[in-house]
């Protein structure tokens, strides 16, 4: 069932009539600033409101209602406890500005949440204040070229990345003004080193990497790319995006990073709201320690307080209007009180059993891995290259074709070295009987590559609306109602 | 405490089924030089009832009384409704809406706040939304200088009289491409920008106006957007949303419009929460679309003709342009969108206007109720939405200090930022606040300045 | 090089001569294939000029964004406007209807460009 716009059941007149308010008579704005035009927002009832939304939100897949099995996003299970807990009302209502006496509360949690992070990286020092992860890798680099530019060294401007990073990463490098440097990746899943040595040089500010990496695989030269990065006076970056593969079984620290962000909404748990928003925490060893972005928290005599440019003159500044997403940060830190330690490894272990499970399932029901003699990660890649040039379905096909079978797909054509690819990460929260279940529905769709493929070819055929023309949509763009 | 379903049966089924005899055999490329045994130093699990009484009790740390500081972040009455629908799951633990089919009603609601917040503005797009307030100027700066074609510098126009921290971000973010902000004076009668200043910088790709100012005050932003404009320079508009309900907005700004609007989206139904999540807004003109940076959502038709929506333009996107991007931006603040898309419905044509007209005539109430006290002066004479500037006899840091320990956060200390406003605070109020509270307000700061040497 | 000799290179570009010291340069059949129905060519200016290998147009997608390089040096004198309102002609006629600009240059550089038959066999080579 198509529900209208909220414009389109708008009547004029018509009001939520408990949100009505005194407006008062004291006016003193003069005509010439003030708006003349409407707002066009619609007008409608509350009852109306609540419809229109729980409508809408019925036409989403969910964590909460659908297994979600994007790759590289960590779509697991988000806590109920940690959204009830964010949401009281003594948190919700501290004005940013507020002083630190009557803040004690919230400044305790964000404290926590920081050591506890330091602990799981190895790090020294922890900021909170990255928005997601995008914007903790802009603090990551940012920071990168600070220690650099500390030491005299302003020529160091390049940044290498894997061909398999994530797009944030060149974008990121860009954003700071600095070069990019792609490497390509060896045919099982490694970064070239050979490539890597003739890379790295006088110019060289650092590299980027995920590990494991956006293929769902070890960099097993790591040690190796460390070393041969650090001698040549760059500085290593760690994506934390799959950290959920190893939180606490290896600590980035320990692999030669000196710097990395944590996507919160990812290995921590709090949502991914539709998009957000998201948490990037960074942490920084000894030497980027300086560098920092403010604000964090630190602590004086039990009292715990915002630590600010007299801690930190060299920080790269501030990053938000205020503290980043507290709300999600409060969220992370119920989800790390619950699993202490013990839990967290358990988040890797179980999120890594159920990718090798589901991988190996997968390949006994003939779909092709893209590095079939690795072990998966929390995540693997399967490519539908051969599928393709046989049936003519793609891994778009497949995707669509999934929603039928109530499940969301994986990501698709990600990582771009990968042709046809599906990323599939189920994670931890996940029971053996819904990956079964998940097999069984792939199983039966590459069945269908044969004797429906026309069917695949026009999935999804059971929900609300058929497959979206994406030419249409960029051709005549149309943006906004009226 | 994992939140793992596995029983012990589940466990040797799948590892019989990888062929191997323990979890950690998983972990064999990994060298063993990089394992960790345990991880210590991680206080032990507690379960959800331990949990529930840990947290609640710190949060009662923070119970307090009175706010009476803007400054960026506002205090508006947020409907029921609002969150109890944005924290349903399939809001909540859906994420960016990649398979459109799966994500009609995030795709469509982004349509509806698209559809608002551009008319809002009056712009003919909008994106999804960007961080925050701050960060989104960072952003509108950058494409200021992608769009002005016109001019090679890529000095940014950045009066004094703009939220301190949205310059401090920007500076943060932009410098490293070789963006230049060049601060200018705000008078200190009216604290609008100093206009006469502005000529020296002819030569700038773009002008950022604060309207209501960081003090308040309302800026002749006609004025100020037709002599950029003369000048071959980009307008970016900083607006407070909902007070953009009551005054002229961005895109009729003088002549021809500014051309890039942005701000935070927090006042329209986001809780303070500390000063986040809440999120930043952009709007600007068609002709600018694709340098738009964030996800935009656009509508289109399914294969059978029926209408739907999909993420559009995405080429713009680090996904798929990667380091020619407009932005590294990839996941934004989906979920505050929803609580404000709600919020703008549930108020809708006229509750807007009220809720800003009500902010206004309070906060007329409050002046006349502060401005006879003894002492107290009332900085800038001019038009105002929000806030005051109130100059104390004695120390703001105390009085401030004084009357938090009593409830009450007077506002906030402009002497942090501005030098030259000595003992100057920086008041708001809004739709929410009574006739008693003000008069609580002015109690306290009577109380406070007999109190304080 | 004479009209209706087509080169290309490595990055799929065509180009051709058109007049004295006139190049019309577009992408390939392969080009457009790889990349999908094109919804938008984002052009230089007139009169904008570029070396050899400059990213000098933009071709756009829903799902790739690609660079277009030009193969020789000098001023774009004129672009293809039609691929404003129609821009998946350059899928339904890559060395045709669907050029892209027009590029003039006093003393073009043909080095490191193939003929159609040194092309092919790079085509064949991708394909594994």
């Amino acid at each position: 069932m198509k529900e209208q716009l909220i414009f389109q059941q708008s009547k004029k007149g018509r009001r939520v009539n408990s949100l009505k308010l005194d407006i008062g008579d004291s006016f003193s704005i003069s005509k010439d600033k003030l708006r003349e035009t409407p707002l066009g927002f619609a007008e409608v009832s509350e009852l109306q409101v609540v419809r229109h939304f729980t409508r809408l939100s019925q036409q989403n897949f969910s964590i909460d209602t659908n297994f979600y099995p994007l790759g590289s996003c960590t779509m697991k299970y988000n806590p109920r406890a940690c959204n009830k807990l964010a949401l009281n009302p003594d948190f919700l209502s501290r004005h940013p500005y507020r002083g630190e006496t009557n803040s004690q509360g919230v400044l305790e949690c964000l404290y926590n949440l920081q050591s506890i992070l330091e602990v799981v990286t190895g790090m020294d020092q922890v900021s909170l204040t990255p928005m997601a992860g995008a914007q903790g890798e802009l603090a990551g680099v940012a920071m990168i070229l600070a220690y650099h530019k500390k030491r005299g060294e302003t020529h160091r401007n390049e940044i290498i990345v894997p061909d398999g990073a994530h797009g944030t990463n060149p974008a990121t490098a860009i954003m700071c003004g600095c070069k990019v440097i792609e490497l390509p990746t060896d045919k099982n899943g490694n970064l070239d080193i050979a490539l890597l040595k003739d890379a790295v040089g006088p110019n060289t500010a650092g590299i980027m990497l995920t590990n494991p990496s956006t293929l769902g695989t070890f960099e097993q030269g790591i040690g190796e790319i460390s070393s041969i990065v650090h001698d040549a006076g760059g500085l290593m970056y760690y994506d934390g995006a799959n950290l959920n593969a190893i939180l606490g079984k290896v600590l980035p620290a320990s692999m030669g990073f000196d710097v990395m962000h944590i996507n919160l909404h990812k290995t921590f748990a709090t949502p991914h709201g539709g998009g957000g928003p998201g948490s990037g925490a960074v942490a920084v060893n000894e030497k980027l320690k300086p560098f920092i972005p403010l604000p964090v928290v630190t602590k004086t005599d039990d009292k715990y307080r915002w630590a600010n440019t007299d801690d930190f003159p060299d920080s790269i500044g501030k990053l938000s209007a205020f503290m980043g997403n507290v709300g999600v940060l409060l969220r992370a830190y119920v989800y790390a009180r619950m699993l202490g330690g013990e839990g967290m490894t358990e988040v890797s272990n179980f999120s890594t059993l159920n990718a090798n499970y589901l991988m190996k399932k997968l390949q006994k029901n003939g779909f092709k891995l893209a590095y079939p003699g690795r072990r998966a990660s929390h995540e693997f890649a399967i490519s539908l290259k051969e599928i393709t040039k046989e049936t003519g379905a793609t891994a778009m096909d497949v995707a669509k074709a999934l929603l039928d079978y109530g499940f969301h797909a994986p990501t698709t054509y990600f990582p771009l070295l990968i042709p046809e690819c599906l990323l599939i990460e189920p994670t931890e929260t996940e029971s053996k009987e819904t990956l079964d279940a998940f097999v069984d529905a792939m199983t039966d769709i590459k069945a269908r590559f044969v004797s429906d493929i026309d069917g695949i070819k026009s999935s999804p055929n059971t929900l609300a609306l058929t497959r979206l023309d994406d030419v249409k949509a960029v051709k005549e763009l149309n943006v906004r109602f009226g | 405490m994992s939140f793992i379903p596995h029983t012990k049966e589940d466990i040797a089924t799948m590892l019989a089924e990888i062929g191997i005899s323990d979890i950690e055999a998983l972990y064999d490329e990994i060298p063993d030089e990089f394992k960790i045994g345990t991880l210590e130093g991680i206080p032990s699990a507690a379960n959800e009832m331990e949990v529930v009484r840990e947290i609640t009790a710190l949060a009662a740390k923070d119970k307090f009384g009175l706010n009476f500081i803007g400054a960026g972040a506002y205090e508006h009455f947020i409907p029921s409704v609002v969150w109890e629908l944005t924290t349903r799951g399939e809001f909540y633990t859906a994420y960016t809406p990649y398979q459109a089919e799966a994500s009609q009603g995030t795709l469509q609601l982004i349509y509806e706040y698209q559809s608002m917040m551009s008319n809002l503005m009056a712009h003919d797009i909008s994106n999804a939304s960007l961080y925050d307030g701050a960060s989104s100027l960072a952003e509108a700066i950058l494409m200021a200088i992608r769009v002005n074609r016109t001019k090679d510098s890529k000095k940014i126009i950045m009066p004094r009289n703009l939220h301190p921290s949205y310059k401090a971000v920007a500076e943060s973010i932009t410098t490293k491409q070789g963006v230049e902000l060049i601060d200018i004076e705000f008078n200190p009668a009216d604290g609008l920008i100093n206009t006469q200043d502005l000529d020296s910088h002819s030569d700038a790709t773009a002008l950022v106006i604060q309207n209501p100012n960081f003090f308040g005050s309302l800026e002749n932003v006609d004025g100020l957007t037709d002599w950029a404009h003369s000048q071959n320079i980009i307008v970016i508009a900083v607006v407070n949303p909902i007070a953009m309900a009551l005054l002229k907005p961005p895109g009729i700004w003088g002549e021809r419009g500014a051309d890039i609007a942005c701000g935070e989206g927090q006042p329209l139904g986001v809780p303070l929460s500390s000063g986040g999540p809440y999120y930043g807004f952009m709007t600007t003109r068609g002709e600018f679309s694709r340098q738009l940076p964030g996800r935009i959502v656009g509508k289109t038709l399914d294969s059978n003709g029926n209408e739907g929506f999909v993420l559009t333009l995405q080429a713009r996107e680090q996904h798929i342009r990667r380091s020619k991007a407009t932005s590294n931006i990839c996941t934004n603040q989906g979920l505050m969108v929803t609580a404000s898309t709600m919020y703008m419905s549930l108020y809708g044509e006229q509750g807007l206007v009220d809720v800003a007209k009500s902010c206004h005539s309070k906060l007329n109430e409050f002046i006349t109720a502060i401005k006879n006290l003894k002492g107290i002066e009332v900085l800038f004479d001019s038009e105002r939405f929000h806030e005051v500037a109130i100059c104390m006899p004695k120390s703001s840091k105390k009085i401030i200090e004084y009357m938090e320990s009593h409830g009450i956060s007077p506002g906030l200390d402009l002497s942090l930022y501005f030098p030259e406003l000595e003992n100057t605070v920086l008041a708001c109020v809004t739709e929410v606040k009574t006739t008693e509270d003000i008069q609580a307000y002015v109690s306290l700061l009577e109380e406070a300045l007999e109190v304080i040497e | 090089m004479s009209e209706e000799i087509i080169l290309y290179t490595k990055d799929h570009e065509w180009i051709k001569k058109t007049g004295d010291q006139s190049y019309m340069v577009g992408i390939t059949e392969h080009a457009q294939d790889a990349l999908g129905e094109l919804v938008f060519v984002d052009f230089p200016a007139i009169n904008a000029e570029f070396s050899k290998g400059d990213a000098f147009i933009v071709v756009e997608s829903v799902k790739a964004a690609s660079d277009v390089y030009s193969p020789i040096s000098g001023t774009v004198i004129e672009i293809n406007d039609a691929l404003n309102s129609n821009p998946s002609m350059v899928n339904s006629d890559p060395q045709g209807d669907g050029w892209l600009c027009i590029i003039q240059s006093e003393n073009a550089d043909m080095s490191g460009l193939m003929n159609e038959a040194e092309y092919k066999s790079l085509l064949e080579t991708l394909d594994h």
